[in-house]
């Protein structure tokens, strides 16, 4: 094949423009590419007033979410009851209990710092919506690996939480005394579902931007009016 | 642009104001770099805690009255397994909530009857065993009632008896049922019956549902784990074994089973649960709550974040 036969390599901004508008992948490129105000998927610059240290917290705790996973994925290497046998998988474990503190401690006060900068305002809701909900699915990954922990605290926690969970009708399907199946919630099916609601949540503050001050007035807007009250 | 949320009035477009440079990149990787060598560090200081299981094997030996106790029981139907309901059996209706009984709805997904699952079943492999296997027969061949009353006799007598001591137990009729207890303690003492319960139905072990149900029925389990402050009425549900920090995000959770009314109440897994729940879809739905979405604005904090703006 010569060089003269070889067709340019459309871009998609091009494709776009044409036949490929109608293409299921341009269209999905056209919602990716809608989903955050361009330029703001990692921006090295950002707004005036973020200029606390309660802003560190949300970062700490996506940290922190990498060194648990981390920590858990060399934990399923060795198996369930391996970190009892081996001095290494002991001290893993130990790392994947303290990340998990850190998570937390840095997770609540991220989201009291938002609760009182109430920053749901200005179409927010629903970042602070699936902000909470992460915490809530946190707490169940969280709860499943004491379960699995194949020691007394699991035999202990187990045997308690099964009346909560068995009296709203939970327990009948979700069994805290089924090592297998708390096995598998705690390092897959949970994980997903807090690493999905964490992505969305992320997704939605690039997309928003951080709040501003409650009392702050529209840079854009006329010099000295008032926009928030 | 401005934006709308209620209570609020219009909220300016974050992207309008002036910008400062700010590297997220470089932050976030100073914070996992902070938040490894904590873990890290608390790792190597305070490890984690690691109590070892209770075998049924170390029950036996360290409380052989409670194993008989326990199997009695199970015979009798006074345990919390016999007694339960849903999942594991028809025994009661188990909590509710007014009219609401969600824990009967999906019915019965876990069958375990005590008597036959933990007890009679492990005890029929002991073929080799003249004696229990000739008390099984009896049992099997006697009716309900007789049964039942055997195994009350039986229960009363050892709760009657010197420390529960089946040695010491009066004389009486209590048909087979000793012998049968007596043969799940040998279970337990060789440490077969663990497997028995687990693996029964599966060369793989993986549920531990009726072996968990045998050990809280008896008290050893509880009285080892109210002796680290663990029980329901000790915060034991955020608490762990050991001087560690356990889960204190549960510390709502447990709050309640502290104070009446839920800590008097027949029903407080599933009031507690109901509030708990209800509490949790309010909190996700705090910035559509009249009152509480403006909340902070009257609370003032912001001022601590946003000083040079007022």
């Amino acid at each position: 094949m010569s060089r003269a036969e070889v067709s340019p390599r459309a871009t998609s901004e091009a494709s776009s423009a044409g036949a490929g508008r109608t293409t299921w992948t341009a269209a999905v490129t056209r919602w990716v590419d809608g989903l955050v105000p361009k330029g703001q998927w990692l921006p090295d610059r950002q707004p005036v007033y973020v200029a606390s240290w309660i802003y560190v917290f949300g970062v700490a705790c996506l940290s922190s979410l990498v060194v648990i996973i981390v920590s858990g994925l060399v934990l399923t290497l060795g198996g369930v009851t391996w970190w009892h046998t081996s001095s290494f998988g002991h001290f893993v474990n130990s790392v994947h209990l303290w990340s998990v503190e850190l998570f937390f401690a840095t997770m609540v006060i991220h989201m009291w710092g938002k609760f009182f900068m109430a920053s749901w305002r200005g179409n927010r809701g629903m970042t602070w919506a699936t902000g909470a909900l992460a915490f809530f699915g946190s707490l169940g990954t969280a709860f499943t690996g004491y379960l699995i922990q194949t020691n007394f605290d699991s035999q202990w926690i187990s045997t308690q939480a099964k009346d909560g969970l068995n009296a709203a009708g939970i327990g009948a399907y979700f069994n805290v005394m089924n090592l297998g199946q708390m096995v598998l919630w705690h390092v897959s099916l949970l994980p997903l579902v807090v690493g999905g609601i964490v992505t969305v949540h992320v997704v939605l503050v690039r997309r928003r931007g951080v709040a501003p001050p409650i009392d702050a007035t529209d840079p854009t807007a006329d010099a000295g009016e008032k926009v928030a009250t | 642009m401005s934006r709308g949320t209620g209570g609020w009035g219009p909220t300016p477009d974050a992207h309008a104001f002036p910008t400062r440079r700010y590297d997220l990149v470089k932050e976030f990787v100073i914070a996992l770099a902070v938040v490894s060598v904590l873990s890290v560090v608390a790792a190597l200081v305070f490890s984690s805690p690691d109590e070892p299981a209770i075998s049924l094997q170390q029950w036996a030996r360290q409380a052989p009255s409670d194993v008989v106790a326990t199997a009695a029981g199970e015979l009798a139907g006074t345990t919390t397994s016999a007694g339960y309901g849903p999942p594991y059996n028809t025994a009661s209706e188990g909590q509710s909530l007014g009219p609401v009984d969600l824990q009967s709805l999906p019915g019965v997904t876990q069958p375990v009857d005590p008597a036959k699952d933990l007890v009679l079943d492990p005890v029929r492999t002991l073929t080799s065993d003249a004696a229990s296997s000739a008390a099984v027969r009896v049992w099997d061949a006697a009716s309900a009632d007789r049964q039942q009353a055997w195994a009350s006799a039986y229960v009363d007598a050892l709760a009657a008896a010197p420390d529960g001591d089946p040695a010491k137990v009066a004389s009486g009729d209590y048909g087979p049922v000793p012998a049968i207890a007596a043969a799940e303690l040998r279970l337990a003492e060789s440490g077969s019956l663990e497997g028995l319960l687990t693996s029964r139905t599966s060369f793989f072990g993986v549920d531990s549902t009726k072996a968990l149900l045998l050990l809280a029925d008896g008290t050893h389990l509880e009285d080892a784990a109210r002796a680290q402050n663990l029980g329901g009425d000790q915060w034991g549900i955020m608490n762990e074994t050991g001087n560690y920090p356990g889960q204190p995000w549960l510390w709502l959770y447990s709050l309640w089973y502290q104070v009446p009314p839920f800590s008097t109440s027949d029903n407080a897994d599933i009031a507690v649960w109901a509030l708990m729940i209800v509490l949790s879809i309010g909190f996700v739905c705090i910035p559509w709550i009249p009152g509480l979405r403006t909340l902070p604005k009257h609370l003032g904090v912001h001022r601590l974040v946003w000083r040079t703006r007022r």
